[in-house]
């Protein structure tokens, strides 16, 4: 399956990674080179066979529902690259 | 003194004797690290950690409280989140990150005493077979045949480099498709892949969660006994990891394999593989049953679609992983122009953070999970990784207790040789590693032999799942017989 220019363009755009018009045939062909490698998967005969959840069959474990931890709000906010009266801060999201 | 090139079963007996000091180790270890500049290996150093924690080391074993890794100074991934300390993954998306907390597998070797000298350089978020795609810029391999540098192999490059190079004592790795052994194989160490969910991944950084597992890479196979056994064990932060029992791996070490079966996959027998790893590979056979161990051809009959598998499921899981850097929380924010909404906040900081093989595998991993896709890529990838698992499980259940493949399809290559390479050509580096992560098996890399270059080769052993012990207890066989004792000759 090839992909073409207009898909790869949808796809940065999913993906929110910024990709210049002038790249885009470029990762076309890049990506429709690894889908190509994947298109052996379509030999296999899968029938009957279910998708694989968890490699290991165990269940997850379940824990009481209660608070664990908390007020660390300032060790949280650390790294943040903008963070002001608490809150992490990013450009206006409303108009 | 040169005790930065002893193992840890010999620093930690050295120890207990008190013929030498966690101090002392630690010293020749920093002195080792600042003359190994040229490997590239180390790139965040901590030595006032490193002597902070050798000397609680040296208290704490006076009081006559010495677990076997107390006083052993080792070098870190970066993948792993160490409290306060640079964790990058490898990624200028990280950049600056220092993590409020300790991953669970670091928490558990420094709790046992060990000492950290730094984070290690690896592939940007372990995606890549020869740390080219770091931030901090190649890693270096210390064997060197000729005027080339040579890759150390990847993702745990740095891991490899500094074990190789007697930089540290042993090293932390993660293994997603190879990671650990196929850097392992191209230093001539020993990396060991633990089962899935027996490490936990709490703390370390994600790229494939139902893939990924942390394990050691040393110089021996007792080490990475001692040092796995410290690392295990049931995480109530992962999900995913294990409530059972970790055995006492380096008590398996008996050196007894006689009745044991060992399967040899046909499959594995690759056209165009070089004749030294095919003979290599029949050696090791040898070996073995020389050591009393039957040997038995098996079928895998999935492996071949092991890599196109691994390249869907492998994708989608990172591109879901990371979704979480886009600026706001951690790491970098791309500076804005006037009127740039979130969105372009978004685009921008994850097109000048990410690296082309990670924007790549993101935007594969959109692709393969998006609307109309799903079935056709994502499904079908998982329903024939539930094929390659049921073809380990038929083998297992016929009666074979390992599994000796070759570790890698060559020996390490130049650095730089594969840059016009398509991705796929890279990829090829994992094709004996990866069926072991999609079946979430346990797999080790021993050094076996040098190629008629005077390149290390290893063997890969796989075990079955939670059989850790067995495991190192036919790699410990394997190791032995081989006698590989080549080290690098020191350039750098």
């Amino acid at each position: 399956m090839a992909i073409d220019i207009d898909t790869a363009r949808k796809v940065a755009k999913l993906a929110r990674i910024r990709v210049e018009d002038r790249d885009l045939p470029a990762l076309a062909d890049e990506l429709s080179g690894i889908l190509g490698f994947m298109e052996q998967l379509t030999e296999v005969d899968v029938t009957g066979v279910e998708p694989m959840v968890s490699v290991t069959p165990m269940r997850l474990s379940r824990r009481a529902d209660v608070v664990t931890d908390g007020n660390i709000q300032a060790l949280i906010l650390k790294n943040a690259p903008d963070a002001r009266e608490g809150f992490f801060a990013v450009p206006k999201v409303v108009e | 003194m040169t005790v930065n090139t002893w193992t840890i079963a010999a620093a930690r007996d050295a120890l207990r004797r008190g013929e030498v000091t966690a101090v002392e180790l630690t010293m020749a270890c920093l002195t080792a690290m600042d003359a190994g500049d040229g490997l590239n290996a180390f790139v965040h150093k901590t030595p006032e950690i490193a002597l902070g924690q050798a000397r609680a080391a040296d208290a704490r074993r006076r009081a006559g409280d010495a677990p076997d890794m107390c006083g052993i100074p080792l070098g870190i991934k970066d993948l792993f989140c160490t409290k306060g300390v640079p964790s990058q993954a490898g990624s200028n998306i990280l950049k600056g990150f220092r993590p409020e907390y300790e991953s669970t597998v670091t928490a558990r070797l420094f709790g046992a005493g060990a000492v950290m000298l730094g984070k290690l350089n690896m592939d940007e978020f372990a995606m890549g077979s020869s740390n080219e795609t770091s931030c901090y810029g190649n890693a270096v391999n210390p064997w060197k045949v000729d005027e080339r540098l040579l890759t150390p192999g990847g993702s745990s490059g740095g891991s490899a480099a500094a074990v190789a190079g007697d930089l540290c004592l042993a090293a932390t790795g993660t293994d997603t498709g190879g990671s650990i052994r196929q850097p392992a194989a191209f230093t001539g160490i020993v990396g060991i892949k633990p089962t899935y969910g027996r490490v936990s991944r709490w703390g370390i950084v994600a790229f494939a969660s139902s893939l990924d597992q942390a394990g050691p890479m040393t110089k021996s196979v007792r080490d990475a006994a001692i040092m796995l056994r410290v690392m295990s064990g049931h995480d109530p932060k992962d999900s995913t990891s294990a409530d059972l029992a970790v055995p006492d791996f380096e008590a398996a070490l008996s050196g007894d394999i006689r009745g044991k079966t060992i399967g040899i996959p046909h499959e594995y027998r690759m056209d165009g593989m070089p004749a030294e790893i095919g003979a290599l590979w029949q050696k090791g056979a040898a070996m073995l049953a020389d050591a009393g161990a039957k040997i038995v051809d098996i079928s895998l009959p999935h492996t071949k679609y092991a890599l196109p598998a691994y390249y869907v499921i492998a994708p989608a899981e990172a591109s879901s992983n990371l979704a979480r850097y886009d600026g706001v929380r951690y790491g970098h924010r791309a500076t804005l122009a006037q009127g740039d909404g979130i969105t372009e906040m978004y685009e921008k900081t994850r097109a000048e953070g990410f690296g082309r093989e990670v924007q790549r595998r993101v935007m594969i991993g959109t692709y393969v999970l998006s609307a109309g896709f799903y079935d056709a890529y994502y499904n079908r990838a998982r329903r024939v990784r539930a094929l390659i698992k049921q073809d380990f499980e038929q083998v297992f259940a016929a009666g074979v207790d390992a599994i000796l493949t070759p570790a890698t399809p060559s020996s390490a290559f130049g650095l730089g040789e594969m840059a016009s390479a398509d991705p796929i050509e890279m990829y090829l580096n994992d094709v004996f590693t990866v069926t072991v992560n999609l079946a979430g098996l346990p797999g080790i890399s021993v050094p076996v032999g040098l190629d008629a270059k005077g390149l290390p080769l290893g063997l890969q052993l796989i075990g079955r799942p939670w059989d850790e012990a067995g495991l190192l207890n036919h790699a410990h066989v394997l190791e032995r017989a081989a006698g590989f004792v080549a080290k690098p000759e020191k350039w750098w």
